[in-house]
């Protein structure tokens, strides 16, 4: 049965956003557009080898040099921080260790940044070289010496292992067992915008930091730690990001370094990093080795899936144990899965730290998932789009590992691209060289539980109206380009019937307004957005009650829309919202109301079931077209074709951007991107670095990359969303890599189980084929020396569990268990 | 153009139609004269080395990469600017229809993918899809993914069409 969509006023409606006349006016103050008196400039010194003891480091040279006011080391940061309680692992600056090349050792602050620059050259530091971790296998292979003093064994960061039923016995029983292994290259989010952060003392005396972040509150409390101040005489304010993608989701070490100087100098500092720096920051894409093993009936149901992951993790812990499960979390939300086994690892290397880019974990799962539903269709001759619709979750269930899914799009997505596509006419159908392939994927609208435990409301909103009609929106959401500021006043102005353009936003200031946990895990829409609708649906009944009581009207006869308050069955009864607001201020006084918003509680409650859960869950299914030149392996992408279960498009135009972004971002994962690494010439250094952290080598698709796309959006009217509405920042982009690897294989003939997928690899694959051997590109085999703990064993719901592992040790306290465990929750791009 | 005392150059250009007097390091870039020593902030950069499009501005009508131009070229010159494409403090249509059709959402690539589109519409008032990408290509966006900056600039090449 198709869902109503109720009439409304605002919402629903294509319209400009409320920023959009300041960005194309070029109004908008990104970080590094700030500027004040007496502002000084901030540069680091950064580790020119991969891993390595800081014997000795003389900044004499430096410090002396004309216009250096400030020049910083290790010792300055004792205190180490990271945005998961259970991995605390940096510090501002280098302690005595450099873990990998960009690890920044010094800071100098100057008056200007040529001098900075100048200055940061005059440092000298003596390194002694340890054993460099080029990826996993290195860092399985050997435990010495480590990279991190703490983490599960070795070089191991995390080892996870949980079993939900009789996995085994399912897949001995199946009629067909698949075994595949994938690999996921890592890559990076190459905002457009480099990272900056200003921080000044304010005229108080207490410290302020304008910074590029996603999440101002996780800067704030590390901010607090590092510098140890109490948090209340700490303001951050996010500046809005020019792109974030989930790279500014970490409290970064220059930000802390320019609030440590602002506050020694008592000057306002900047910091502004090079785009070289940005690939330095990364907390991009995970590099993902993986292997499925899934047993299937002959008509293509699933009986149970054996997963393993392997992550090349970096160098620092980032939100890499939420990476880790999330690897491995959102497999059963997709589609029927009866028994399920998820063993992943997470290994500490000397590279860039690996964290959390859009999609966060979750794609290189999803990829191969979906390659190998691919591959069992082709075995079982079953339609790819019919082998999933026979298996998508059942709506409003718990799956075996305790993740609830409310409303479900997925069947109506698949229906929607199989038609759109002509997919029946062009699926095996088409001319040698030209594919289509098919793929689905779903995502959290938000974690269900914090990164830092507690019962605290993840979202909170302060309305103020006053006299003058005019309403201000206070929010600690942060605007990153996504459209948050927007869906703040179109909740609001829906409930209260203004126009969007009568409120003004204030957002992202720690000072100013409300914790919001951040823009991250595709969380801000439901979260504030349900936030914003109860302070807003309290404002309107205080000023209903006043303007009953005034108008002798009965309050639940009142209607707010177009600027008026009036009576519902005598619409000329009535008065402005501003006349409304003035009655409301005389009779109960100054006008303020708070709204706040906290998901329920999760069904899981084993160790490491923190991480998954959400309020609903997005559906995507999409097709992708390919050309593929024989010849040469070059990829053309004419088409694309997607859907995407949006609950309720809250302003059609900004969905659909989301969708069209995602699909680029994708198509980048799929064809081009890589984060990848060399080692520099012997005579050289040997030193592992960066292959090319630059924008021209670094990859990315332009507009003449871009295909066409069509876009279905399937509105289920979530009940758990904000006027129905779910996610779309992150789940469109699923899809792309698996639909893109499936469509090469209808278009040649040959599998690449990895991405990205290059003309080198079809290639090579087509050489394979045309030898007479298995025509796959990908990795050969999963390591056999992962030291894998114990599973925990999970009953699954309809076994009669309860959430709980049988064989889970006691915790020691129900508060102290829940802080380490589920604060691995929580966590996006 | 006059080399001062300390080796800072006077410069005399003209920006968004004004006549713009400044000192400026030699070896400073447009783009930082601009944004550091004039305060226009509207141009950005992503990456300081010509590669993603971001700080592009119109140097006597031709659309530059200001990080790669060197201030020193510039003197006598006319630069535009994103903040000069406002006429008489109403929005070019470019900038009108980007608001409207999602054409911007971080809004950091927009000031140089605005001014690189002015530049098409100047010399080619009907660009075709192509035209459009092709004029494009140097400009990197990572929100939108470009099919709505097209169809936005082939709205507002419309509309300038139509009123002219």
């Amino acid at each position: 049965m198709k869902p109503t969509i109720p009439a409304s006023a605002v919402i629903g409606r294509s319209r400009r956003r409320v920023d959009g006349r300041s960005k194309v006016t070029g109004q908008t103050r990104f970080a590094d557009d700030l500027s004040l008196p007496r502002m000084l400039h901030c540069k680091l010194l950064r580790a020119s080898v991969p891993h390595a003891r800081i014997v000795g480091i003389d900044t004499a040279r430096s410090a002396a040099h004309p216009g250096v006011h400030l020049v910083l080391t290790g010792s300055t940061f004792p205190i180490p921080y990271g945005v998961l309680p259970v991995s605390h692992d940096e510090h501002a600056l280098c302690q005595d260790t450099v873990r990998f090349v960009g690890d920044p050792v010094a800071a100098v602050i100057a008056r200007d940044e040529a001098t900075a620059a100048e200055a940061v050259d005059l440092i000298t530091v003596e390194y002694e070289p340890l054993r460099t971790y080029a990826d996993p296998a290195d860092s399985l292979r050997f435990p010495e010496p480590r990279i991190h003093e703490y983490g599960d064994s070795g070089n191991v960061h995390k080892a996870v292992s949980l079993q939900f039923g009789d996995v085994d016995g399912a897949i001995a029983g199946a009629d067909h067992v698949f075994d595949d292994v994938f690999f996921f290259e890592g890559n990076t989010h190459l905002p457009i915008e480099q990272h900056a952060t200003v921080a000044a003392k304010d005229p108080d005396g207490k410290l302020v930091v304008w910074s590029s972040t996603q999440t101002p509150h996780y800067l704030h409390r590390s901010l607090a730690k590092t510098l140890q101040m109490p948090a209340a005489h700490i303001r951050v304010i996010a500046t809005p990001n020019g792109g974030g993608f989930g790279g500014k989701s970490d409290p970064f070490n220059h930000e802390i370094v320019v609030a440590k100087a602002a506050l020694l100098l008592d000057r306002p500092v900047k910091i502004c990093l090079t785009r070289e720096e940005v690939f330095y920051c990364h907390r991009g894409r995970h590099p993902v080795l993986m292997r499925f093993r899934t047993g299937v009936t002959k008509d293509g149901r699933i009986t149970g899936v054996d997963l393993q992951t392997l992550l090349d993790g970096g160098a620092y812990g980032s939100y890499g144990v939420a990476s880790t499960f999330y690897t491995g979390a959102l497999q059963t939300v997709t589609y029927d899965i009866p028994t399920y086994r998820f063993r992943g690892c997470r290994v500490f290397t000397n590279k860039p730290p690996c964290g959390p880019k859009r999609g966060h974990g979750t794609p290189q799962g999803r990829f191969g998932q979906e390659v190998q539903l691919d591959k069992i269709a082709e075995k079982l001759a079953i339609d790819p789009a019919d082998l999933r619709l026979n298996i998508v979750a059942p709506p409003d269930s718990l799956t075996a590992n305790y993740m609830r899914i409310g409303t479900i799009g997925l069947a109506d997505c698949v229906r929607a691209v199989v038609a759109s596509s002509a997919w029946k006419d062009k699926h095996r159908k088409l001319p040698y060289g030209r594919g289509v392939g098919l793929a689905c994927s779903s995502y959290l609208s938000g974690a269900g539980l914090p990164i830092n435990w507690n019962d605290l409301p993840h979202s909170g909103v302060q309305l103020k109206l006053d006299r003058s009609g005019g309403v201000t929106a206070f929010c600690g959401a942060t605007e990153i380009g996504q459209g948050s500021d927007d869906v703040l006043v179109a909740t609001v102005a829906e409930v209260l019937g203004i126009e969007p353009f009568d409120i003004r936003a204030v957002t992202g200031d720690t000072d100013l307004t409300p914790v919001d946990l951040g823009s991250y895990s595709s969380r801000v829409t439901l979260m504030m957005g349900n936030a914003a609708i109860q302070a807003a649906t309290r404002a309107r009944d205080l000023i209903a009650a006043a303007v009953s009581r005034k108008l002798e009207i009965p309050v639940e006869r009142l209607a707010f829309a177009g600027r008026r308050v009036f009576d519902r069955e005598s619409p000329d009864r009535g008065v402005t919202f501003q006349e409304a607001v003035c009655i409301a201020e005389a009779q109960c006084g100054t006008i303020g109301t708070t709204g706040s918003y906290t998901p329920a509680k999760p069904a899981a409650r084993y160790k490491g079931g923190g991480v998954g859960p959400s309020p609903t869950y997005s559906y995507t299914a999409a097709v992708v077209e390919v050309e593929v030149d024989p010849e040469t392996g070059w990829i053309v992408v004419p088409k694309v074709w997607i859907a995407h279960d949006i609950g309720r498009s809250l302003n059609p135009i900004l969905v659909r951007g989301q969708v069209e972004g995602s699909v680029y971002m994708g198509l980048g994962e799929a064809l081009m991107e890589e984060q990848a690494f060399r080692r520099l010439p012997a005579r050289l250094s040997n030193a592992l670095v960066h292959k090319f952290p630059s924008l021209l080598e670094y990859k990315s698709p332009t507009f003449l990359e871009m295909p066409e796309v069509h876009t279905d959006l399937i509105e289920s009217m979530d009940p758990s969303g904000p006027f129905g509405a779910k996610e779309v920042g992150q789940g469109p982009l699923l899809p792309m890599m698996p639909a893109l690897a499936n469509a090469v294989y209808d278009a040649v003939g040959v599998r690449i189980d990895e991405v990205p997928v290059t003309p080198e690899k079809i290639l090579k694959a087509l050489k394979l084929k045309a030898d007479g051997k298995p025509a796959r590109v990908g990795p050969a085999a999963f390591p056999d020396n992962v030291p894998w703990p114990e599973a925990l064993m999970v009953t699954p719901p309809w076994e009669g569990g309860d959430g709980r592992a049988s064989n889970e040790p006691e915790r020691k306290s129900k508060r102290k268990a829940e802080a380490g465990i589920e604060a691995t929750a929580g966590v996006r791009s | 153009m006059t080399v001062q005392p300390g080796g800072k150059l006077r410069l005399a250009l003209s920006v968004n139609g004004e006549p713009v007097e400044t000192l400026a390091d030699g070896y400073k870039t447009l783009l930082e004269v601009l944004r550091e020593d004039l305060q226009l902030t509207g141009t950005k950069h992503g990456c300081e080395l010509g590669e993603c499009g971001a700080c592009a501005v119109l140097l006597d009508g031709e659309p530059v990469l200001s990080c790669l131009v060197l201030a020193a070229e510039c003197h006598s010159r006319r630069v535009t600017t994103v903040e000069g494409l406002t006429d008489d403090g109403a929005l070019h249509p470019l900038q009108d229809v980007f608001a409207d059709l999602g054409a911007s959402q971080c809004g950091y690539c927009t000031p140089g993918i605005l001014i690189t589109a002015r530049a098409l519409l100047d010399r080619e008032p009907n660009p075709s899809r192509d035209q459009i990408k092709d004029a494009l290509a140097g400009n990197l966006c990572r929100c939108t993914g470009y099919l709505q900056i097209v169809e936005a600039v082939e709205a507002a090449a419309a509309r300038l069409r139509g009123n002219s």
